[in-house]
C-alpha cells in the first residue's frame, strides 16, 4: 500500500519561534529547539520527522513564511 | 526512508509566496498581520494579477507593506487608504486596486473614508485587520475593542457604561448598497487560512467582474499588545474576540 510522507525545512534564521506552527501540526512533528537561531529566537525544527504527512498545517499558519513543505507517495 | 529523499523540489507542496520580497517582516513574532499578507500575496500571484495590481497601505503596524510585497504600493496618510485606493480605481480602472487597514486605521481615524467608499461601491477590495487594539503605538483602546478588554488606555478591561461601546464597522458597512460582499474570517489555523483564502480570492474576482466594494475582515491577534505568547493570544481571540465577532459571510451576492 502506498504511504504518503512528508517533510519540511525551516528557514532556521528567519523563523521567530512563535510555536504557531508546533499547534497547527496534527502529528506532533514540530518543536521549538533548545538552541537559538542569530535572532535569539528558538527556532521551529522536526522534533519527530517520522510522523510528517505533508499536510502543509504548519507552513500555512506560519506569519513568516519560513516553512516549505515536501511531500511523496511511498509504496511500503 | 531517509528525509534526504523526501526533500527535493519535484515533492516541494508548499513554500513562500514569490511575491514576498526577501526583506524579513517586521511584525512581531506569531503576529497575524504576516499570514495575511501571504494570503494577499499567494491570491493575487494565483491570479496571475501581479504586474496589474496596486495596494494602498495604511499606518500602524502594516504601514511598512509595501518593504514586503513585491506589487506597486501607495503609503496613504493615516485612514485616508479607501479614498486614496478610490482615486487611484478610478484613473486607472483596469488595475486591480486593495487597500490593507489595520482597526485604528479604518475604524477611528478613517471611519468617514471607510463608510463613503463603501458606500459609493468603489470597485476596490478592502482587506480589514481586527485585532481589537492599536497595535503599533503601544495597544492602546481602540473604537473595536471589546467590553472588558484590558488595554495599556483600559487597564482594568474596557467599562462599555464610561468607554462606550465597541464598533462592528463591518455589520455596519454591510448594510450600504454599494458593498457587494462582505465577510468576517481568521488566520490562525490552517482550517481559517483555507477559508479566509477563499474569501480573498472571492472579493478579487468581484473586482474583476466590476461588482462594487469587496470587504474582508480579518480577526487577527496582536499578541504584543494583548501582552500574551501567540499561541495563547490566538486561544484568547476564540474565546474572547469569536463571540462578538462572529466568523463568517456577512453579506453575499444573490444574484446567480
Ligand atoms: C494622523 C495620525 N494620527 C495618529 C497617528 C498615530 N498612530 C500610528 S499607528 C496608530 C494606530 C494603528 O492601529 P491599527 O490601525 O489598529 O493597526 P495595528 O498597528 O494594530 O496593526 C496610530 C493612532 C498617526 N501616525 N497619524
Ligand atoms: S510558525 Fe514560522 S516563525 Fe513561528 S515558530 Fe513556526 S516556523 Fe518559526
Ligand atoms: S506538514 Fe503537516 S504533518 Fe508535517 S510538520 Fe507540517 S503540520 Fe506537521
Ligand atoms: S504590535 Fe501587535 S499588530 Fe503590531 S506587529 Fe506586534 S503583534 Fe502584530
Amino acid at each position: 500500500m502506498a504511504k504518503i510522507k512528508g517533510a519540511i525545512v525551516v528557514e532556521i534564521e528567519k523563523c521567530k519561534g512563535c510555536g504557531v506552527c508546533e499547534v497547527a501540526c496534527p502529528t506532533q512533528v514540530i518543536k521549538l529547539h533548545t538552541d537559538v537561531n542569530g535572532k535569539g529566537y528558538h527556532f521551529a525544527y522536526m522534533e519527530n520527522p517520522d510522523a510528517c504527512i505533508g499536510c502543509a498545517n504548519c507552513a500555512m499558519v506560519c506569519p513568516d513564511s519560513v516553512i516549505s513543505v515536501y511531500k511523496m507517495k511511498v509504496e511500503a | 526512508m531517509d528525509i534526504k529523499d523526501i526533500i527535493k523540489p519535484e515533492n516541494l507542496v508548499y513554500s513562500k509566496s514569490k511575491l514576498f520580497t526577501d526583506k524579513a517582516l517586521s511584525y512581531c513574532p506569531g503576529c497575524g498581520h504576516g499570514t495575511a499578507h501571504k494570503l494577499v500575496l499567494q491570491t493575487i500571484e494565483e491570479m496571475g494579477i501581479e504586474s496589474e495590481t496596486i495596494g494602498v497601505a495604511p499606518v500602524g503596524c502594516s504601514v511598512l507593506a509595501y518593504e514586503f510585497m513585491d506589487i506597486d504600493i501607495q503609503q496613504a496618510s493615516h485612514g485616508r487608504a479607501p479614498a486614496v485606493a478610490t482615486a487611484i480605481k478610478r484613473l486607472m480602472p483596469e488595475k486591480f486596486v486593495f487597500t490593507y487597514q489595520g482597526d485604528g486605521d479604518l475604524a477611528a481615524i478613517g471611519t468617514a473614508e471607510t463608510i463613503h467608499a463603501c458606500n459609493r461601491g468603489e470597485n476596490i477590495v478592502i482587506i480589514f485587520i481586527n485585532n481589537g487594539i492599536y497595535g503599533m503605538t503601544g495597544g492602546q483602546m481602540a473604537p473595536t475593542t471589546i467590553a472588558k478588554m484590558k488595554t495599556s488606555t483600559s487597564p482594568y478591561g474596557r467599562d462599555t457604561a464610561i468607554m462606550g461601546n465597541p464598533l462592528k464597522i463591518t455589520e455596519l458597512v454591510a448594510q450600504l448598497p454599494g458593498v457587494y460582499y462582505c465577510t468576517r474570517q481568521a488566520v490562525h489555523t490552517a482550517a481559517a487560512v483555507r477559508k479566509a483564502k477563499k474569501a480573498i480570492r472571492q472579493a478579487f474576482e468581484n473586482q474583476k467582474l466590476k461588482k462594487g466594494l469587496s470587504f474582508v475582515e480579518i480577526v487577527s491577534n496582536c499578541n504584543s499588545g494583548w501582552k500574551m505568547t501567540p499561541v495563547d493570544s490566538n486561544i484568547w481571540m476564540e474565546n474572547n474576540m469569536f463571540p462578538f465577532y462572529p466568523l463568517g459571510d456577512i453579506k453575499v451576492p444573490t444574484e446567480k
